[in-house]
């Protein structure tokens, strides 16, 4: 993974005394909170409904033990006691004192971390696929794009204050386990004609209130060409994205007011006004941020391990586990471990220190130290050998972290919602524990297969509510919580957005609907292995809605 | 307005002149909204030696590309801290125009945001009456280092 070098080390430092400054001001006066708020947003400070909450930058999702201790630490010192794992691969904390902050930036610069635009109207975190590097699957290893990327935009003079917050994420396979299309800016790594790898660019993709699936901006783009198209695309998002509304204010709108053909043309002008791709982006530096994310030394290890597999036919539980929760590794005799932070009736994203110096201790034992986080809220030990699943077993076992549910109905997304956030409307939480303790029962949830469950407290979307297979708004109506029910949203390679299937329903009614919609597929479903999805592309919302609204 | 310039309050000779504002022989060192720039190009092009243009910023930069060659001074506008319109002007300017007069940027200029509009090209700032120079240095020395290659800035301190 990615190592701090002098500069960045530097880098890191000045900014945290720079945010203590703005902090110490605050403190004392000098600036007024209105003053302070763009400040503390740009290093992803907010004010929600009890406290400050505080968002830790994961880039792309790779932590190293180290890292995950260091996380584990500050939740104990500074918080009471867990952290929250979010769609963005990012790390919440949700009771920390202002006064503390700059301390917490220290001890997170001390590991290479920090929490620069984490949060205000500036590039994010760029996301990827959490799966990188090991995805049998894969063209190429999107990570050191991504790199360069977080590189390339952190205090960008130009593009700090843009209409709105803007969101890149990239994949370098063609299963999209990054959810592209739904960014600002989507990136899907792939061979052109001469098959040369490079990137094709999606533009306007997004979620909130109005949920739109990315367009294809440029069909093969060559990798050194990447900062300064990127540069151009955001150039033109700066200079006419809407800021007299925020919510028509992300790029998604302008590019849908403009076209995507004007739109292009309008980036492409800019694009030839920018000196030449060399200067911003030197050959030298793919090079260097590339080869950080060569693979770690593995064994030479034959592809079927004799006592793994004895352990599957003897262990009921381990091979439910190995079941849901593995898959395939590019390279033989090894594993992708994903462990589920969806226990059942617990809160979606969420780990205790004691979790996470646990799974700390497992990576740095069986999977050369490094953990990544999903956007589905979960964590992934990327380079587990087989001959060691069983023992990563019996320890995630032992905290709580070995539940067998990935992509199940219980592997649910889900944003902090009204138990947390500032700007919900209904909470998100309650439903998402109801909702699993209904199907606590894992064969039940296994009989149903993949159905990806998703759900936001509000309409902005941060539970990707749009993109559930089943998603569910919180909203409110006249002081009373009421959950509107979407179906057939999907992340993938074949994004769509979810269809309102009727008349929302109330707290209490909530999971029958969503039990009932289950039902109904199972009843219709070709064979066992149709999924949720396929089935109602299949069929479309009709014998569901039948079922929710028959009248008598 | 208080002016900075290389981090220090300076003597602003400019004024700026009005829609109603006439021109007389006397004139001198003044910065013309860009609009009536246009409209009265020749009368000030031959009357004024010092001339200076103020944009909006939704101004299309085209409109001042006739008056690069006549102005010695383009004044870019931050209605509000968080409106970042004139960032990427000030980029235009300098490296597609190449305009090599003072770049000033008046409005909300905030000193922690004094760095990045140094590194877009800006070398004037117009600040309000209360911003105490030790705070502007220390905003502008806080944080030296960055990835970006950019406008007046060069060293070891850029990584890209």
């Amino acid at each position: 993974m990615y190592r701090y070098d002098e500069f960045d080390a530097q880098f890191v430092k000045q900014r945290v005394a720079q945010f203590r400054d703005q902090t110490e001001r605050r403190l004392s006066g000098e600036l007024t909170e209105e003053q302070f708020r763009p400040l503390r947003l740009m290093n992803g400070l907010y004010l929600q409904l009890h406290a400050y909450m505080l968002r830790v930058a994961i880039p792309y999702g790779t932590l190293s033990s180290k890292q995950l201790r260091k996380l584990a630490r500050i939740a104990d010192k500074y918080d009471k006691g867990y952290g929250h794992f979010t769609t963005r691969q990012n790390i919440q904390y949700n009771w920390p004192k202002l006064k503390d902050i700059p301390d917490l930036l220290d001890e997170l610069a001390d590991v290479e971390m920090h929490a620069i635009q984490t949060s205000g109207n500036c590039i994010r975190n760029v996301t990827s696929d959490q799966w990188a590097g090991v995805a049998v699957d894969e063209i190429e290893d999107p990570r050191g794009y991504a790199e360069l990327m977080r590189q390339w935009s952190t205090i960008h003079p130009e593009f700090c204050y843009l209409p709105r917050k803007f969101k890149i994420a990239i994949t370098g396979a063609p299963n999209d386990r990054a959810a592209v299309a739904f960014h600002d800016i989507g990136i899907k790594m792939k061979k052109n004609e001469a098959d040369e790898i490079g990137f094709e660019i999606l533009v306007g993709g997004g979620m909130g209130r109005t949920p739109v699936v990315g367009v294809t901006i440029k069909d093969w783009l060559p990798k050194k060409e990447l900062l300064s198209y990127i540069e151009a695309i955001m150039r033109v998002y700066n200079m006419y994205g809407r800021r007299d509304n925020k919510y028509k204010a992300r790029i998604k709108i302008l590019v849908m007011a403009l076209g995507i053909e004007e739109f292009r043309n309008q980036v492409e002008a800019e694009y030839d006004k920018i000196e030449s791709p060399e200067v911003i982006l030197p050959g030298e530096e793919i090079g260097r941020i590339t080869s950080y994310f060569a693979p770690p030394e593995y064994q030479k290890l034959a592809d079927t391990d004799i006592a793994y597999e004895e352990k599957r036919k003897a262990d009921k539980a381990f091979a439910s586990w190995i079941a849901t929760n593995i898959a395939k590794h590019r390279v033989p005799g090894y594993a992708i471990a994903n462990i589920s932070l969806k226990p059942i009736g617990g809160i979606p994203g969420d780990a205790t220190s004691e979790q996470m110096y646990a799974i700390a201790d497992l990576a740095e034992r069986y999977s050369f130290s490094e953990i990544r986080v999903t956007h589905e809220q979960n964590l992934v030990l990327p380079y587990v050998a087989k001959q060691d699943l069983y023992a990563l077993w019996q320890g995630l076992v032992k905290h709580d972290l070995a539940t067998d549910n990935l992509s199940l109905v219980s592997d649910i997304i889900c944003c902090p919602g009204l138990d947390y956030c500032a700007l919900a409307t209904a909470r998100s939480i309650p439903v998402s524990q109801n909702i699993s303790e209904r199907f606590a029962d894992i064969e039940r949830q296994k009989d149903v297969g993949e159905l990806k469950i998703k759900i936001s407290g509000c309409i902005n979307a941060c539970g990707h509510h749009h993109a559930g297979n089943i998603g569910i708004l919180g909203l409110d109506k006249k002081g009373e919580e009421f959950y509107q029910i979407t179906l057939g949203g999907s992340a993938d390679d074949n994004a769509s957005i979810g269809e309102i299937i009727g008349p929302g329903f109330s707290s209490d009614t909530v999971v029958d609907a969503v039990e009932q919609i289950i039902e109904i597929y199972r009843d219709i479903r070709q064979h066992k292995k149709e999924t949720f999805l396929e089935t109602y592309r299949r069929v479309g919302p009709e014998p569901f809605k039948e079922a929710l609204y028959a009248t008598d | 307005m208080p002016l900075i310039k290389n981090d220090t309050f300076v003597k602003d000779p400019w004024q700026y002149l009005g829609d109603e504002d006439n021109i007389t022989n006397e004139t001198d060192y003044v910065i013309v909204p860009l609009q009536r720039l246009t409209k009265e190009a020749g009368e000030f092009q031959s009357k004024i030696s010092n001339l200076g243009a103020a944009l909006p910023n939704d101004q299309d930069l085209q409109n001042l590309k006739p008056f690069l060659a006549d102005v010695k001074l383009v004044a870019l506008n931050f209605p509000k801290f968080a409106d970042g319109r004139a960032y990427s002007q000030a980029r235009l300017i300098r490296e597609d125009l190449g305009f090599e007069g003072e770049l000033r940027a008046t409005g909300d200029v905030f000193p922690d945001q004094a760095v990045s509009m140094m590194r877009c090209g800006f070398d004037a700032f117009e600040v309000s009456e209360n911003v105490p120079l030790e705070t502007w240095k220390r905003a502008v020395e806080i944080l030296n280092h960055m990835y970006q290659r950019s406008y007046a800035v060069s060293g070891d301190n850029i990584r890209m």
